[in-house]
């Protein structure tokens, strides 16, 4: 494909600003791999933080849904009017309310990737059997009891299952708003490129996102089969 | 002398469930369900009960009421002399469906109810090698020696709902409750379990109420049978099993216990079609 790419570009004569050749990319990937790496750590450090904060509140929030009926009937609703906003109306709110830098970018990749880890613990916890939490209350097993013996374990599959969206959905959060509200980071990098009209380079940050997520997302998918191997019968599947 | 001996003891054992004139709706005033119709219902001591009847007469239901998970709308429940406000203890269940828990080996499975139980869950890190044994002892007696690392999906139907046999009664419950535990299985299978599930009553002598289908399983492993009517459920019918233990396949094409089945069948009939 790279090298279709290339020759559709040389044969063709496309100019540079608007589609650059592979090798033009991965000139400007070599030329400028120090501000990509910086502008790469910076995106990779917020996003694993808005990141850890969504498993946290995710799988909080989605314990507290799965657990409770009241939570569930009370929360889901907005949840799902919440999750519906596009969120890149959100960012220049945040930006508004936190400033230009790292903190809407947290925030934006947080709210990005919390839903859907909210969504399947909940799930996770609540198609429980009936007859388990039968033969559970019938030892005297308290809610607690039944939460911490069958519904988080149950659960554990479905939130790594959801882990490998939100790790992507995270990075497409704090790409997204450090292109609008950021100071650094690669979707800074991006835009600042795009506006000298330095096209191979906004290619090259692109190959840099794709490049980390990627990356955590096989990490996931290692924690994943390490943690709930029991989950895949024995097959391993992606 | 052992029908003597048996026969007996079903008539003379204290009661041990004591269900009197127990109703059950489900829903609303005006929607509401009739599950159970004004059932009295005694189970003695050690005994061992069958439930036959129609689809939907409320077998299920009468489970929920005896164990406290559902308290009836009137009517009064007793279980060991006490009556029953709540989810009552020391009780094993098992149902159609094995629920094992997936990221368990089956050793774990069945170690699950020492986890929860008081005072066994306070002694459990103590004493860990005392109760892994007394796991290790069941899984042998039903047949499941070399399966104790397994996880319960790696196991057959049959091997899952011996696991799940033995997480019913691996505490030493006083009451055991079954919802067709073996409806699930092959014929063969089920006949297997028919005689591990006799063995472990004989061994241990709870108390034992069975809710199924199958009107043989319930002579084969009852005292007595009785018999539900169309929802909402009464009981229409009743028997006693007089029949020498240990009962075997071959008990099962005796004219006695084939006529019993006969009669039994005769009693469930459809409802009117509504």
């Amino acid at each position: 494909m790279l090298i279709v790419w290339e020759l559709v570009c040389r044969l063709f004569h496309i100019r540079e600003f608007i589609l650059p050749a592979p090798s033009v990319i991965a000139k400007s990937l070599v030329e400028f791999r120090r501000p990509i790496l910086e502008h790469s750590w910076w995106t990779l450090v917020t996003t694993l933080f808005g990141f850890a904060l969504a498993i946290v509140g995710g799988v909080l929030l989605g314990v507290a849904l799965g657990f409770s009926t009241l939570v569930y009937r009370g929360l889901y609703p907005l949840l799902v009017g919440f999750n519906a906003i596009p969120k890149v109306a959100l960012v220049p709110i945040l930006v508004l309310w936190f400033g230009i830098g790292a903190v809407p970018v947290v925030v934006t990749s947080f709210i990005i990737s919390f839903f859907p880890i909210v969504v399947n613990v909940a799930t996770g916890i609540a198609t429980m059997e009936p007859e388990l939490a039968d033969v559970l209350r019938s030892l005297g097993a308290s809610k607690l009891d039944v939460l911490r013996k069958a519904g988080l374990p149950r659960a554990m599959p479905y939130l790594f299952a959801s882990l490998k969206i939100a790790i992507t959905l995270a990075f497409v959060g704090s790409v997204l708003a450090e292109t609008i509200g950021g100071n650094a980071g690669l979707g800074f990098l991006m835009v600042t490129a795009a506006a000298r009209f330095d096209v191979a380079l906004v290619f090259a940050g692109l190959i840099a996102v794709a490049v980390m997520a990627v990356g955590l997302f096989v990490i996931c998918v290692l924690v994943e089969r390490r943690m709930v191997r029991w989950a895949f019968r024995g097959e391993l599947v992606m | 002398m052992i029908m003597n001996e048996l026969s007996s003891s079903a008539i003379e054992s204290p009661a041990f469930v004591e269900l009197r004139d127990v109703s059950l709706s489900y829903g609303e005033d005006a929607d509401s369900i009739l599950a159970l119709d004004n059932l009295s219902l005694t189970v003695g001591k050690g005994q061992f009960i069958a439930v036959v009847g129609p689809s939907g007469c409320g077998k299920s239901t009468l489970m929920k009421v005896v164990t406290g998970l559902v308290l009836p709308s009137r009517g009064t429940v007793k279980v060991g002399g006490e009556a029953v406000t709540g989810p009552i203890k020391n009780v094993g269940m098992a149902f159609q469906n094995a629920t094992l828990l997936p990221w368990r080996t089956i050793r774990d499975n069945v170690l699950l109810p020492f986890e929860i139980i008081r005072p066994h869950r306070h002694k459990l890190r103590a004493e860990r090698t005392y109760y892994v044994g007394l796991v290790q002892r069941l899984l042998i007696t039903v047949g499941l020696a070399g399966f104790s690392e397994k996880y319960s999906w790696q196991l057959s139907g049959g091997m899952q709902q011996r696991a799940n046999l033995c997480r019913a009664i691996v505490h030493q419950p006083s009451l055991l409750m079954l919802d067709e535990p073996f409806a699930s299985l092959d014929a063969f299978t089920r006949e297997e379990l028919w005689f591990v599930m006799q063995q472990l009553w004989m061994d241990r002598k709870f108390t034992a109420i069975l809710v199924t289908h199958d009107l043989r399983e319930a002579v084969l492993l009852a005292d007595r049978v009785i018999v539900f009517s169309q929802r909402p459920g009464r009981i229409v019918y009743e028997t006693d099993v007089v029949l020498p233990r240990p009962r075997t396949l071959e008990t099962t094409y005796l004219p006695l216990f084939t006529d019993l089945v006969h009669d039994l069948r005769e009693k469930i009939r459809p409802g009117p079609p509504s």
